[in-house]
């Protein structure tokens, strides 16, 4: 490997990290110079605009445009002609099993215990974490897949629910532990459709925990800073008024970190709606795990239909209506308490 | 590892410590919970650290944990493949190229809009904001080719930037803010929210500006929220492969470490077990962010702001 180019180009870098933030900061500034010189009754009026302008920008270029295009592009056919809700209709058709209903459920599975067990896990370890003095290093080893990539991610859990006939040496660490410590049968994680419980696949919850395994980390460290956000006078006054451990975190720290539990959960839930990768590559939609966002990549990039994968964006897109409505009923109650 | 030595004291107290566990007994059984838990999510990690020395043959005939015991036969092999690639260390400049610039662009812009969004008034604000969380569900996929199509109309391709003397890793930069900013600026605008409006209005009455107000309150406040948005949004550009294909492509200058690797790999997937050392290759930085960053996730920086 050569590495003398990281040390040619460095200029270049150091140019680019000074001055990417530069360029940012006069803008700032300079847009809050032109504001002052505005009327006084005017300012209150152009200053937030300042403020958000160059995101917007950058939000309408890359995905309000192609939001709007797909919108269109769902009600067309391949020619282009408009077609009404026959895409919709092709998508929602042969209930059960037929059309996209295999992949709008298996996306309710993944809503349901990707978003719980990634925020439950999160709390708990962030919550434990906090009384150990050894934190920031369990922090840093529960943090390590989220600094995996997405490829590397699915090779690992294929080591892990790797597949040998019973009576071979298993080479899966899953199968392993289930032949030597439960005495049991090796199972097929990925391709074994019998279901847990009476209701959930077993696949699909075998993908569900491999994607667990990547996020917990992301959960873990935001929940984490919004415990630290907690002013410790706040919890000892409680102590001190005689409240009970579990009483405090009930009445006390879960109240305050409410917030951010709900930024964290719709951030999940919105990750469990475009579930992509682990289903991707390590089934691509076969023995029944289709998700959405599988079904429509397969649809634009390999059949060609795009209708039919604007359809199925659309929706997705739908779906999120609901958690839309809880945050804005959440962020007017904060905006109401002060 | 010096993972341990960035240990902050301050947690030693353990203020949340229950009583039921404050005795000896629970605090004993505190640290086999922790310890355990931890232990049992590294294990995938660990058994992808010692495939990625094991020869590719052994790799498929017998489990990782067969390697644990004699005879050792572990190899750099892995390794060794992996840093042959004559372009490696030029991705690897190239991935900071991008990752630097992509964190920084997203992340301040969030600020300033996250800002507006929770201190000040505007009409259709509140829709405006949902709207931005509503985006966080476009599947990226779905973008890909109209703004490619675009990319070329404005000529932002990494040849044209090239020939008229800018850097040629802009539409990356562009991209990854765009696709950035939704969840960034959800984030911060619900922790900027949650500061006390007594700090805002006690700096009014100072006379302090709107830039004086946010680069000298709600930004210091905010070190966790920015230290962890950071970090999120550093690594998923670091990590991102398909972005970075669909945009720059087969472009050998431009490509970052993700699609170096990935190529290594072989279009039928022949390598497939150079990927285990080239996940521990790719995660060095991302770790180095986060474990630099780790120190400010403190307790107590609000604490005391509100007083006198």
């Amino acid at each position: 490997m050569d590495f003398s180019v990281l040390l040619t180009d460095l200029p270049t870098l150091v140019v680019v990290i000074i001055g990417v933030p530069a360029v940012l900061a006069a803008y700032i500034v300079g847009g809050e110079y032109l504001v002052r010189r505005l009327p006084d009754k005017a300012r209150p009026s152009v200053r937030p605009w300042i403020w958000v302008a160059p995101a917007l920008l950058l939000v309408a270029g890359f995905l309000v445009a192609p939001a709007i295009g797909t919108l269109a592009q769902s009600f067309e056919d391949k020619n282009g002609a408009f077609i009404g809700f026959q895409n919709f209709a092709a998508q929602l058709a042969g209930f059960p099993t037929g059309g996209a209903w295999i992949a709008i459920r298996n996306n309710l599975f993944w809503l349901i215990f990707y978003t719980l067990f990634v925020l439950a896990f999160g709390l708990l370890l962030a919550v434990l974490f906090d009384r150990v003095p050894y934190e920031s290093v369990v922090k840093s080893l529960i943090f390590m897949p989220m600094a995996i990539s997405s490829v590397a991610l699915v090779v690992i859990w294929k080591f892990m629910y790797a597949y040998q006939p019973p009576g071979q040496p298993q080479t899966g660490t899953l199968n392993f532990i289930l032949n030597t410590v439960f005495h049991q049968d090796p199972r097929t994680w990925i391709q074994d459709e019998s279901p847990l419980l009476g209701l959930f696949p077993l696949n699909d919850m075998a993908l569900i925990g491999a994607a667990v395994w990547g996020i917990v980390g992301f959960s873990l460290v935001i929940l984490s800073a919004a415990l630290k956000g907690i002013p410790g006078d706040l919890l000892e006054a409680a102590r001190v008024d005689g409240a009970g451990e579990i009483t405090i975190f009930r009445r006390v720290i879960f109240p305050l970190m409410m917030p951010t539990v709900v930024v964290v959960g719709t951030t999940l839930v919105i990750f469990a709606l475009k579930a992509f990768d682990v289903v991707y590559a390590m089934t691509n939609g076969n023995y029944h795990t289709d998700v959405l966002a599988n079904r429509m990549y397969q649809l634009l990039y390999n059949s060609h239909d795009f209708g039919g994968a604007s359809a199925v964006a659309v929706i997705l897109l739908l779906t999120v209506i609901p958690v839309l409505i809880f945050n804005l009923r959440q962020f007017r109650a904060v905006e109401a308490r002060r | 590892m010096t993972v341990a030595v960035a240990s902050p004291t301050s947690s030693t107290t353990a203020r949340f410590s229950p009583r039921w566990l404050s005795d000896r007994l629970g605090g004993l059984v505190l640290h086999v919970v922790v310890i355990g838990l931890t232990v049992a999510w590294m294990v995938p990690t660990i058994g992808l650290l010692i495939t990625s020395f094991r020869q590719s043959a052994d790799i498929s005939n017998s489990g990782w944990w067969t390697a644990l015991s004699p005879p050792f036969k572990f190899t750099l092999d892995n390794y060794s493949q992996m840093f042959a690639a004559s372009n490696l260390g030029q991705s690897l400049f190239n991935s900071f190229m991008i990752s630097i610039p992509a964190t920084i662009i997203p992340v301040t812009l969030a600020a300033f809009a996250a800002y507006a969004f929770a201190w000040m008034k505007f009409p259709g604000r509140d829709w405006i904001f949902l709207a931005l969380v509503g985006l966080l569900a476009v599947p990226l996929q779905l973008t890909f080719i109209p703004v490619t199509t675009e990319f070329v109309k404005l000529g932002l391709t990494p040849q044209h930037l090239t020939a008229i003397g800018l850097p040629p890793f802009i539409p990356l930069w562009l991209a990854h803010a765009g696709y950035g900013l939704p969840f960034s600026i959800y984030l911060l605008s619900n922790f900027f929210r949650a500061l006390p409006s007594d700090l805002f209005e006690s700096a009014e009455i100072d006379g302090a500006g709107t830039l004086t107000v946010f680069f000298r309150i709600v930004l210091p406040l905010s070190v966790p929220a920015i230290a962890s948005l950071v970090i999120f949004q550093f690594l998923w550009v670091w990590n991102d492969l398909l972005v970075a294909l669909i945009y720059v492509g087969g472009v050998a200058t431009v490509a970052p470490v993700t699609v170096t690797l990935v190529n290594l790999v072989g279009s039928y997937g022949q390598n497939y077990q150079l990927l285990t050392a080239a996940a521990f290759f790719s995660m060095i930085v991302p770790l180095v962010v986060f474990l630099s960053l780790q120190r400010y996730f403190v307790r107590g920086i609000l604490a005391g702001s509100v007083k006198g």
